[in-house]
């Protein structure tokens, strides 16, 4: 392997306190120094980064890779490499595959493909519950073990107080996160996108923010209780941004994502039955997403995660009752955090960087998030200021249920390196052969 | 094909006055048609157009037979059970393999809201909604206006809509047209059946049936589904007849005479007492005469010419 | 340049003088007032039935009855046109069978408003005779139509236009041709 040295980028690195710039030293898979005026060794490749940003790789703890069990909508291996488009290197991979993530086998095969895929690093989430059932506890310890980094039942609630609270003393023994998704099924049931204003005009069943707010505050409630570790996924109300405002000043150990698409979107994207805008939780009102992005400038919100979940074209092609929840992210997600969240100045872009890289990474204790010498050579380097159409045509995901096509972005990758090689660079096409991994 | 109203009809929320009140009058002189010997104008001769419903419905669908037929069109019923995914076959499919057969126009009923709209955006035939989900059902909330329109102005009158509005098509058809005629609108029934944000939409609400009585010149009662108190919206038909059917007692308490509308099929002794719906201020039978000319009317618009041999035309004879 | 030329060809004498003469033209062809039935074509035959009425009232003493008909659903060139509004009812106060119904134009020209006005009342019923009665003939037949009483014949071309006024709906009773524009030679 090569070494590799990033010449003359804007090095932002919240971990270290770094925002200047300086050239990165990459050799052997780790980094090996920061600074002005590195020399380049012996045939070192040199990535001339001038009038670009680098930092940590991005860090996803949420996306959904479909292997197994539906590999037609996507794999660990496309996935990975639509990852690395969008700059992550590293993602979490949620376990509701069919079959489940529920055994220390299954979090084997997860690891072993993406190992063979060679693009983004991948870290399993096992279940909480056998097969997601919300019965029986799964085996937390054997799945910590064997790699998984957190533990949830996503696409579903963890089902009974009982169950949450068990799962949250357990995993605290194993020091992983139990990541929830906050719905109460008897209130959401049947639902299709936000109950509002807009789905009285649309006709559509909605779902209030309370099926949220109430089981956020469940989990609240055993986060106090158990001294265990819960972290929401992709909050969606102003009420549960003041919920966990309020339980962090209490010093409970709560943490929070939020999507790409809720600090974007509102409910009106569901106009004409958009499939597109299909997600759990829904898109809501503006003063929700208003809150989201308090949230995230306050920390309350302590990273970005794009809850990626692929689904075929035909899937998605339906009457909007019967489409499936969901939308991919990997690609889109960093494009519209500069546009919608760095642009507008409701973060930073050194605060981007914390939330999208080394926030995820501490709060998961997953190794990167940092360019700290020593450490995995894991760097984005992307152009903060390249305006870019999205082309759901272009996507190395193998789906494209996005309702971002044709919107104008900030922010283009341009090339993702994990363990120090390169494994995207802008102008790759899914077609034309990737670059090879490590 | 496009005219005045456009390919489709999909609902009234997006038309303007002017559309809906095209539609109404074009459906005065159908009236006359249906009292004729012989109930046949021969303007939609040769047009192919397929009832394709997706819900079980006896008296929409025989309501645009009759339209359709006695506008000398050809009719095909395709009676499609249950949803497009139990079936196998996609709407897509469906939508596709009806335009290979070179139909003109679709007439669809179907469960889920935005269907028609779904449908519509897919082909080239006209499509004219019979009721998409919750969303709309256009006709209905038309021949309802037409009904109204026979008796009273609309602008100004005050209809109060009547149950589960929740769940009801034919409440927000309703809504959109009366409001864009200028009618006043309320709504009133228990909490549970009435949709979050209706007053954004510029509609009072009542929350007894006594003070909806007491405010409309005009009542539209809606059906209340078995299912509803299955799902548990409220506890029982009996308690929802108790405090919101429209019974005679509790007309005979109202300031003026109030015309009664139902779009059927009613269930006698949940929502409306017999003696009111079979009484001197129903309207409900005449909106079913009206249901037949409002259908004609709307499929003679849609049904419309070439836009471009129109324009060439304008010069040529008429006489 | 091109100017269309307006001509004035009946006033209001002419007018009356020439509705006598076809009423007198009407009970010449038909000379049993009481099987008649007089049918206008929406819209100002319909007007031009009345007066037509009237003065065989006046003429005869019989009360003849007067139907309307729009032919707007009967037209051959909705796939062209596409749907127009409807001018106004239809309704025909007797049963035809047996009896002699004329139908009342103000102007024939293709013959295409007069085949609509046969099928249409062909669904009304049968009639013992159809007559038909024009205030005004242009030509340009497109179909083997003609009139049996006609009020005035005037040879036009394609882009002429032939305007009747009636007192009822225009203020004054009249009929104009409008030349068409020809370029200067």
């Amino acid at each position: 392997m090569k070494p590799i040295v990033v010449r003359g980028a804007r090095v932002v690195d919240p971990s270290a306190g770094r925002d200047e710039i300086a050239d990165v030293l990459l050799q052997d898979g780790v980094v090996r120094a920061v600074g002005r005026g590195l020399g380049t060794p012996d045939g070192a490749a040199v990535l001339d980064a001038a009038g670009l940003v680098a930092a940590p790789g991005l860090v996803d703890l949420h996306v959904h890779l479909r292997e197994p069990g539906r590999e037609d909508v996507e794999t660990i291996a496309t996935g990975a490499r639509a990852a690395a488009a969008g700059g992550f290197t590293s993602v979490c991979a949620m376990p509701n595959t069919d079959p489940v993530t529920d055994n220390q086998a299954a979090v084997g095969f997860i690891l072993g493909q993406a190992r063979r895929a060679g693009f983004a690093r991948v870290y399993p989430i096992g279940a909480v519950s056998l097969g997601q059932q919300g019965e029986q506890l799964a085996e937390i310890g054997e799945l910590a073990a064997a790699g998984a980094v957190a533990v949830s039942d996503d696409g579903r609630p963890v089902a009974t107080a009982h169950l949450m609270r068990t799962a949250l003393e357990y995993a605290r023994t194993f020091a992983i996160p139990v990541i929830d998704h906050c719905e109460d099924q008897s209130l959401s049931h049947g639902g299709a996108m936000h109950e509002g204003l807009t789905s009285t005009r649309l006709g559509l069943k909605g779902i209030p923010r309370s099926a949220e707010d109430i089981i956020v505050a469940r989990d609240i409630a055993l986060a106090e209780l158990t001294g265990g570790h819960v972290h929401f996924a992709h909050v969606s109300t102003a009420g549960a941004v003041r919920m966990i405002r309020e339980a962090k000043a209490r010093g409970l150990r709560v943490t929070a994502e939020v999507t790409p698409h809720h600090f974007t979107l509102t409910d009106a994207a569901c106009e004409s039955y958009e499939t597109n805008a299909k997600m759990n939780p829904p898109l809501r009102e503006a003063t929700d997403v208003a809150a989201l992005r308090a949230g995230l400038a306050d920390g309350t919100i302590d990273c970005i995660a794009t809850d990626h979940a692929p689904h075929h074209y035909d899937a998605k092609e339906a009457e909007f009752d019967n489409a499936p929840f969901g939308v991919v992210g990997l690609e889109t997600a960093l494009g519209l955090a500069i546009a919608e969240l760095v642009e507008p100045g409701v973060l930073t872009l050194a605060q981007l960087v914390e939330r999208m890289a080394s926030g995820p990474a501490s709060l998961a204790h997953l190794p990167g998030g940092t360019l700290r010498p020593g450490q995995p050579a894991d760097v984005v380097v992307f152009d903060p200021a390249a305006a870019w159409t999205v082309d759901p045509a272009l996507f190395f995901s193998k789906s494209r249920n996005t309702p971002f096509g044709g919107r104008r972005l900030r922010g283009l990758v341009r090339w993702t390196l994990v363990g120090g090689v390169v494994v995207h660079s802008a102008g790759d096409r899914p077609d034309t052969g990737n670059r090879s991994g490590r | 094909m496009s005219g005045a109203l456009g390919k489709d009809l999909l609902g009234l929320e997006h038309l303007s006055a002017d559309q809906i009140r095209l539609i109404l009058d074009t459906a005065e002189p159908f009236k006359e048609i249906s009292e004729r010997a012989i109930k046949k104008v021969p303007v939609l001769r040769g047009k192919t157009i397929v009832n394709l419903f997706f819900e079980a419905s006896t008296r929409t669908r025989i309501s645009f037979e009759f339209a359709e037929k006695r506008l000398s069109a050809d009719t095909v019923n395709v009676a499609a059970s249950g949803s497009s995914v139990v079936k196998g076959e996609t709407l897509v499919d469906t939508a596709r393999n009806l335009e290979a057969m070179r139909i003109d126009m679709v007439v669809m009923r179907h469960g889920s809201s935005g269907a028609a709209k779904f449908l519509a955006d897919r082909i080239e035939s006209t499509v004219i909604n019979a009721g998409d989900g919750k969303h709309e059902h256009p006709t209905q909330g038309l021949l309802d206006l037409l009904t109204i329109r026979d008796h009273r102005p609309i602008a100004g009158t005050k209809v109060c809509i009547v149950g589960d509005v929740l769940h009801s098509r034919v409440a927000r058809s309703n809504i959109w047209g009366l409001l864009k005629l200028g009618a006043a609108v309320a709504v009133c029934g228990p909490q549970s059946l009435l949709p979050l944000g209706i007053e954004a939409l510029g509609v009072h609400v009542f929350r007894r049936v006594e003070e909806a009585i007491a405010w409309a010149d005009v009542l539209n009662v809606l059906r209340l589904q078995l299912e509803r108190m299955q799902a548990g919206y409220i506890p029982s038909l009996r308690e929802y007849y108790r405090h919101f059917g429209v019974t005679v007692e509790r007309l005979e308490q109202a300031p003026r005479d109030l015309l009664i509308l139902h779009p059927g099929p009613m269930n006698r002794g949940v929502e409306i007492d017999s003696r009111v719906a079979d009484g001197p201020h129903s309207v409900i039978l005449n909106q079913v005469t009206n249901g037949v000319a409002v259908r004609m009317a709307v499929l003679y618009l849609l049904a419309g010419g070439n836009p471009e041999l129109a324009e060439a035309a304008k010069g040529a004879s008429d006489r | 340049m091109l100017t269309d030329k307006r001509q004035l060809l009946l006033d209001e004498r002419a007018f009356a003088r020439t509705l006598h003469r076809m009423v007198l033209d009407i009970l010449r062809q038909n000379p049993d007032p009481d099987r008649l039935v007089l049918i206008g074509i929406q819209r100002r035959g319909v007007e031009l039935a009345a007066r037509l009425a009237s003065l065989l009232a006046r003429e005869t003493g019989a009360q003849v009855p007067r139907g309307a008909l729009d032919i707007t659903l009967y037209r051959d060139d909705f796939e062209v046109v596409g749907p127009r509004p409807l001018v106004g009812p239809t309704h025909l106060p007797v049963k035809l069978d047996g009896r002699e119904a004329w139908i009342v134009d103000d102007v024939l020209f293709t013959g295409r408003t007069v085949r609509a006005a046969l099928d249409e009342l062909a669904d009304f019923g049968r009639p013992g005779r159809i007559g038909l009665a024009v205030l005004v003939d242009r030509g340009g037949r497109e179909l083997p139509i003609q009139a049996d009483v006609v009020g005035e014949r005037v040879p036009t071309a394609g882009g002429d236009r032939v305007e009747v006024f009636v007192r009822e709906l225009d203020g004054r009773d009249a009929v104009e041709v409008v030349r068409a524009g020809r370029a200067a030679p």
